[in-house]
């Protein structure tokens, strides 16, 4: 009889590992599917759509002052860079003349919500890092007074609307100036904390540096925006080149790293919160102090004359652009958004071939994704 | 032998003893491991700008109750596909062995469950032993991340056993004992952590890793293993693994307070009586619990490369190094200084040595900061309204 040979070289299998939707670590409902070889990954594939509800097609049912809820809804971490977006697109199909003071309260409030959406990405990457919510109770109050201005202000804590085409909905609070200096104090506080947490920790330093670095030439290849690409070594900033609203009154620095890794992506954010305080105040000096909030002679009925536009603005995450296509009427005939995080997505697998799963995580996490904005 | 209740109380039937001893022991445990967790929640909360629980009794002192309430009335979940031997198993070879250390631990000079002669090596073999349950946890679970996890425990206690093991040997040759009442006697006049800092100092790094709590909580990092081992575990069970881990924690802290800062004996002698004796052990634990508290709250996790590169490539050369130069001042019969001088030596090398043998971090990199000058006139500057407001602590 012939015994059966047992082949008994020793099998390894790599072992498909889902990671999401339901993960503490994926920011929200994305799913991405490593396959481990033991803890190295060596292929990432991600799956989104789970958010998924037809924005783009369902703003296209609407009037354009009904869209802007929708930009609300889509960009959650930064509700006005996204109204803003919009907004211009509107504007300047309408080639409406927006006065000055209702131009500095956007700068202002955007700014703000780009502290406010940096503070939620300093507390989550520390928890992605693995520090035990200190980085999130650091981050949170400070942002917390941010968003109470905001809810001071539009009435509401996330669905602002408070972006109309042609200015502002209405006049901001009487003591918006000093209410704006008070918060600005405690987000220096809240920069001092974060700084002093993480920058300079050695196992932060050492978990973040050299991981999933991206060259300037993969950086642009892929399409990456806002700190993601400044952090590559690449100075884009549409704020300083292709200054939109009032962005060309405004004296200050763009962080740009040297590495492309997880760490630059991190200066890079923290450098910007400082950068976004110094914008601030001097929106705050130049704002005038009494005009008109919105446009002259601003029909009740929005209409546009037929014609395409893309207008894009620097959201925290980076360029957010609305593509616009109106034959005429009261509604968009196609509207299309770019959205950096679906972008900045894109890059995922190439950075995260080859590095620990535990990388993986903070690739992930330095991306600072929304995923609504990415299935939208 | 004595029983845990006042020394008056004599039983002489041994075993009865032993068994009465750790059915007390076993409650007394349970509900310190309960009020650990409620300090543990004050302390971290205190650290990150919150109050810990308030709502449930004075301090949120009920809290560890209402949840202990909790997880026993959680339904009993198991995996349909989990290996139902390994599965239950798991829990019980996490947890026997926690509580077993306790057997040989001398909380006062005539307090404890048994003597045994060699005890050290007893607590060391048996707190040794849950990494068999980390890997049933992880096999029997039917899931991969509780796999992984269960991997990497095993790698992970194996890899920080030897270090520490090896700081203690070097401890035991410089008293020449293996037992720790002996160990706490030897120092009547002179804790071990001024003779043997470096030891001190491999010790306290690997008991963390030991207990796996942050930076060294790779098996169960919430954000990439989710959990890790426990992923499948609820309810009673899931308490039970917390449960060990807390009681692992007593037995790490005490096992410190007593080979290197004189557990009862160090500064006041054997004669004060077991009450103050009793606070003495507890305090110089709780200086140990504080620690693992505080880099709870404060440091980021490590990958699982740089865990082992920091085990292999720094802890255990330097626990040799500890051990050959104790044998050289033992050999040579040099002054008690000496071991002081050779540790110290040590301890600079530890703080040293990282920067060459492991990767370490660049800190302050620099940014390239692009200036963006303003283009465009600015709107004439804003009377009064703005310019008078003024703000505590705007200038900073």
């Amino acid at each position: 009889m012939v015994t059966e040979q047992h082949d008994r070289s020793l099998e390894v299998v790599d072992i498909p590992i889902n990671m999401g939707p339901q993960h503490p670590s994926t920011h929200g409902v994305f799913r991405m599917v490593l396959v481990l070889d033991g803890e190295v990954c060596k292929d990432v594939i991600p799956h989104i759509g789970y958010m998924h509800r037809g924005g783009e097609k369902l703003m296209e049912a609407m009037d354009f002052r009904q869209g802007i809820g929708y930009c609300d809804r889509t960009e959650y971490l930064a509700q006005f860079s996204a109204e803003l977006g919009y907004v211009m697109a509107v504007e300047r199909l309408m080639e409406l003349e927006i006065p000055d003071r209702a131009e500095y309260i956007r700068v202002i409030l955007t700014e703000l919500n780009r502290l406010s959406s940096h503070f939620m990405f300093m507390g989550a990457f520390g928890i992605d890092a693995g520090v035990f919510a200190t980085s999130f109770t650091y981050a949170f109050p400070q942002r917390e007074y941010i968003q109470e201005l905001f809810e001071e202000v539009t009435g509401d804590r996330l669905m602002y609307a408070y972006f109309r085409v042609g200015g502002l909905a209405w006049e901001v609070t009487d003591n918006f100036v000093q209410r704006v200096h008070e918060v600005l104090v405690h987000t220096r506080q809240g920069l001092r904390d974060l700084d002093e947490l993480l920058t300079k920790n050695e196992i932060f330093m050492v978990r973040c540096q050299g991981i999933g670095a991206f060259t300037a030439d993969q950086a642009i290849a892929y399409g990456l925006s806002g700190p993601m690409l400044r952090a590559s070594g690449v100075p884009w900033d549409l704020r300083k080149d292709d200054p939109y609203s009032v962005y060309d009154r405004f004296t200050f620095e763009i962080p740009v790293g040297n590495h492309g890794d997880v760490y630059d992506r991190y200066l890079v954010r923290l450098e910007e919160m400082r950068q976004s305080v110094n914008i601030i105040e001097q929106a705050l000096e130049q704002l005038p102090a009494e005009g008109p909030i919105v446009a002259e002679k601003l029909p009740r009925r929005l209409r546009t004359p037929p014609g395409e536009v893309y207008s894009k603005v620097e959201a925290p995450r980076g360029e957010w652009g609305v593509y616009l296509v109106s034959k005429g009427g009261d509604k968009p005939y196609r509207l299309k958004m770019r959205s950096p995080s679906f972008c900045n997505l894109s890059a995922l697998r190439e950075m995260c071939i080859g590095q620990f799963m535990a990388d993986a995580v903070m690739i992930l996490g330095s991306m600072d994704i929304v995923l609504c904005d990415v299935d939208r | 032998m004595m029983l845990l209740a006042a020394p008056a109380i004599n039983i002489d039937n041994a075993f009865l003893s032993g068994i009465l001893g750790l059915i007390a022991f076993t409650l007394v445990m349970t509900v310190g491991v309960m009020y650990a967790t409620w300090y543990e929640r004050k302390i971290v909360a205190r650290m990150q700008y919150r109050l810990g629980p308030t709502r449930t009794g004075p301090f949120g002192l009920l809290q560890p109750i209402a949840d202990t309430f909790k997880l026993l009335t959680k339904e009993d979940l198991r995996p349909a596909t989990a290996d139902f031997i390994a599965f239950e198993a798991a829990v019980f070879a996490i947890f026997i062995p926690a509580l077993m250390v306790f057997v040989a631990v001398p909380f006062t000079a005539d307090w404890y469950i048994s003597a045994i002669p060699m005890s050290l090596l007893y607590i060391l073999a048996v707190s040794g032993l849950s990494f068999i349950g980390f890997l049933l946890a992880g096999w029997g679970s039917d899931n991969k991340y509780a796999l992984l996890g269960g991997m990497r425990a095993a790698a992970q206690l194996i890899s920080y056993e030897i270090p520490m093991i090896l700081a203690l040997v070097a401890v035991v040759m410089v008293t020449s004992t293996l037992d720790v009442y002996q160990m706490i006697l030897y120092q009547d006049t002179v804790p071990l952590i001024v003779w043997q800092p470096l030891a001190f100092g491999i010790f306290l790094i690997a008991s963390v890793a030991e207990v796996e709590r942050p930076p060294f909580d790779i098996p169960t990092g919430e954000s990439e293993v989710a959990g890790g081992v426990f992923i499948e575990y609820s309810g009673i069970r899931w308490s039970m693994f917390q449960l060990s881990s807390y009681v692992n924690m007593y037995a790490f802290a005490l096992l410190g307070a007593f080979v290197f800062l004189g557990g009862w004996e160090w500064p006041f002698g054997t004669d004060i009586g077991w009450g103050y004796q009793l606070l003495l052990t507890m305090v110089k634990m709780s200086f140990f619990i504080f620690f693992y508290l505080l880099i709870r709250a404060t440091v980021p996790r490590l990958r699982v490369d740089q865990l082992m590169s920091y085990a292999w490539k720094v802890l255990i050369p330097l626990s040799l190094y500890q051990i050959v130069t104790n044998g050289f001042v033992i050999v040579y019969d040099l002054p008690d200084v000496a071991f002081l001088l050779f540790s110290g030596l040590g301890v600079a090398a530890l703080v040293y040595s990282a920067a060459f043998i492991v990767k370490r971090g660049e800190p302050r990199r620099p940014l390239t900061m692009v200036p963006v000058r303003a283009t465009a006139k600015a709107a004439p500057p804003a009377p009064a309204v703005a310019a008078d407001v003024v703000v505590e602590g705007a200038a900073t």
